[in-house]
């Protein structure tokens, strides 16, 4: 049964609680008179000069004077000035005689109908100069604005600039008017007024420095790298001019791995790059199990060929999953469960 | 100050507002230009001298008795400090609109209108707020074609209107409707500058009357 028509009792569920009281100035006055009358008599009891009592001391001596020991420190008894204390409020938008301050005011969101309005203004300007420039015949300046180095605003800090909330297709508009904006060849006219809306990115791009070889007393050039796979660990050092001698933790690849697999996931960078002869391999891991062990090893040696080889190669490398490092682990057992997947068996009765 | 009200009211043109445009000036703006036969609105016929060629002729001299009734009535509202808010549902002239409303010291919505806006103001905006005095219709369709909100809402809320109606719109509801031309560049820009001009002329003799006040 929907109810349909609701009563004005029903509607106003708690009769007690109001909305957010609206602080008039006077109030706001008062309670900055009352807190300063406070912050003296409390300088006062503390035996501190009343005209240099700063906020910490405020805060210390009320801590000394009302101890708590509830958690949460929001919950505790504070003494603040009131402006931090009453939230700021939206302030009357029009004068005495009910004339609004801004000339958008009747559309309900002045402030970014204001700020669309004088970026259109801006985009109509650099138009302007445009023509200008084209009927005088001189080039148009083409300066690729970075746009890899930086971003626009976020809806958050929007509204924060704005003080007013937006909506999700409202923010959108804006954007697609700056990129408009920017994407004029006359734009740099502009600049400034665009870079308010735009922010740097740190270059987050971590190119990964490949480590030049390393050359030891014979004059052999080598090279380390680390890599693991689940819970193992391995460090692998590959010295050029080699044989194809691979030694696992001092013993032999034969010994420590019986299995062809495992051996086969060693071979395979050296395979993959063609230089199975060439080089030479000491290795130490530990932790995991026989699998685990040898994907480590694998991409630790993958590492360490990264230094012997061109660019290029590399890139083929990185392609083909060698230098990725193997984000799967055990997957953990959940209550009401057999395994990390398995259900119980389900009876019918 | 009682003075000050009830003289202009006494001249049937106090701001000589016939002086600000001529019949040579509309044509050439192509204000009397509508649209096509088939758009045509039953209300808009007492208003169309005829149809060339399927395209509807709005007629001039009953275009500048309309316009100088609204121009006359915008201009003694703003004389008395009311109100006036530009509204048009139009993106090409949305920028031109806001400008002059910004720079007559008016206000202007060119944008989406929500629903509550006039009906619901002191739950949107805060109480205590004052309603325009005067809405100023440059295009009274909206981006669908059909009747601008507003019309219907400053009806309800008794706010007088002024609108530029085409061919297509429904004069209905407007208290002052100017028949013309809304979408060409050259006719609103002559909107434009003749209702900024009556402002700008009705503001500056109200200073002048009040300052002569002061002064005996």
């Amino acid at each position: 049964v929907r109810l349909i028509c609701t009563t004005t009792a029903v509607q106003r569920k708690n009769a007690g609680a109001s909305g957010p009281e609206k602080y008039t100035e006077a109030f706001i006055k008062k309670q900055i008179e009352e807190f300063n009358l406070g912050k003296r008599h409390l300088a006062n009891m503390m035996g501190e000069d009343p005209e240099t009592f700063t906020q910490e001391d405020i805060d210390r001596a009320i801590a000394y004077l009302f101890p708590s020991g509830l958690f949460d420190k929001q919950a505790r008894p504070m003494m603040k000035h009131p402006n931090e204390v009453f939230p700021e409020q939206r302030k009357i938008q029009w004068g005495e005689d009910g004339r609004p301050f801004h000339f958008l005011f009747y559309t309900g969101k002045q402030s970014y109908y204001s700020l669309m309005h004088e970026t259109y203004e801006k985009f109509l300007n650099v138009q302007k100069h445009q023509d200008q420039l084209i009927a005088q015949g001189l080039p148009l300046q083409k300066e690729k604005r970075n746009l890899a180095g930086s971003r626009w605003l976020t809806k958050i800090e929007l509204e924060e600039m704005l003080l007013e909330k937006l909506s999700d297709d409202d923010y959108s508009r804006f954007i697609q008017l700056l990129q408009k904006l920017a994407a004029l060849p006359c734009a740099d006219v502009e600049e400034n007024y665009i870079q308010k809306f735009s922010k740097e990115v740190p270059v987050q791009l971590q190119k990964v420095v490949i480590e030049p070889l390393q050359y030891d007393e014979q004059g052999v050039a080598f090279s380390t790298g680390e890599g693991k796979r689940k819970t193992a660990r391995a460090t692998a050092v590959v010295y050029d001019n080699g044989t194809g001698k691979i030694t696992v933790n001092g013993t032999d690849i034969l010994h420590h791995f019986p299995v062809l697999q495992d051996r086969e996931q060693l071979l395979f960078p050296f395979q993959f790059l063609g230089r199975i002869g060439k080089h030479d391999m000491v290795c130490t891991v530990s932790g995991g199990g026989r699998s685990a062990q040898a994907g480590a090893i694998r991409l630790a040696s993958a590492k360490a060929l990264r230094s012997f080889v061109t660019e290029k190669e590399v890139e083929f490398m990185r392609q083909a999953g060698l230098l990725t490092v193997d984000p799967r682990v055990k997957e953990r057992k959940k209550p009401g469960q057999e395994g990390p997947r398995r259900k119980f068996t389900w009876k019918k009765r | 100050d009682d003075k000050l009200l009830t003289e202009p009211l006494s001249h049937p043109d106090f701001f000589s507002v016939k002086e600000l445009f001529t019949l040579k000036d509309l044509f050439d703006a192509r204000v009397h230009l509508g649209h096509k036969k088939g758009c045509r609105h039953r209300f808009m016929e007492p208003y169309i001298f005829g149809c060339r060629l399927d395209q509807d002729i709005i007629d001039l001299d009953q275009t500048m008795q309309h316009l100088q009734l609204a121009l006359n009535f915008t201009a003694h509202v703003a004389y008395r400090g009311g109100i006036i808010l530009f509204v048009s549902r139009r993106r090409q002239f949305c920028h031109l609109i806001e400008s002059t409303a910004r720079a007559c010291g008016e206000y202007a919505h060119t944008r989406y209108w929500q629903g509550g806006l006039l009906t619901n103001a002191h739950v949107q905006f805060g109480p205590g707020v004052r309603l325009p005095d005067l809405l100023v219709f440059l295009n009274t369709l909206n981006n669908v074609f059909e009747p601008h909100v507003a019309i219907r809402d400053a009806a309800k809320m008794s706010i007088p209107t002024v609108g530029v109606v085409d061919t297509n719109c429904n004069p209905c509801l407007i208290t002052y409707p100017i028949p013309g031309n809304d979408d060409s560049p050259a006719a609103m820009e002559l909107y434009c500058k003749l209702f900024r001009m009556t402002i700008v002329r009705a503001k500056d003799k109200r200073r002048q009357s009040e300052a002569i006040e002061e002064l005996r």
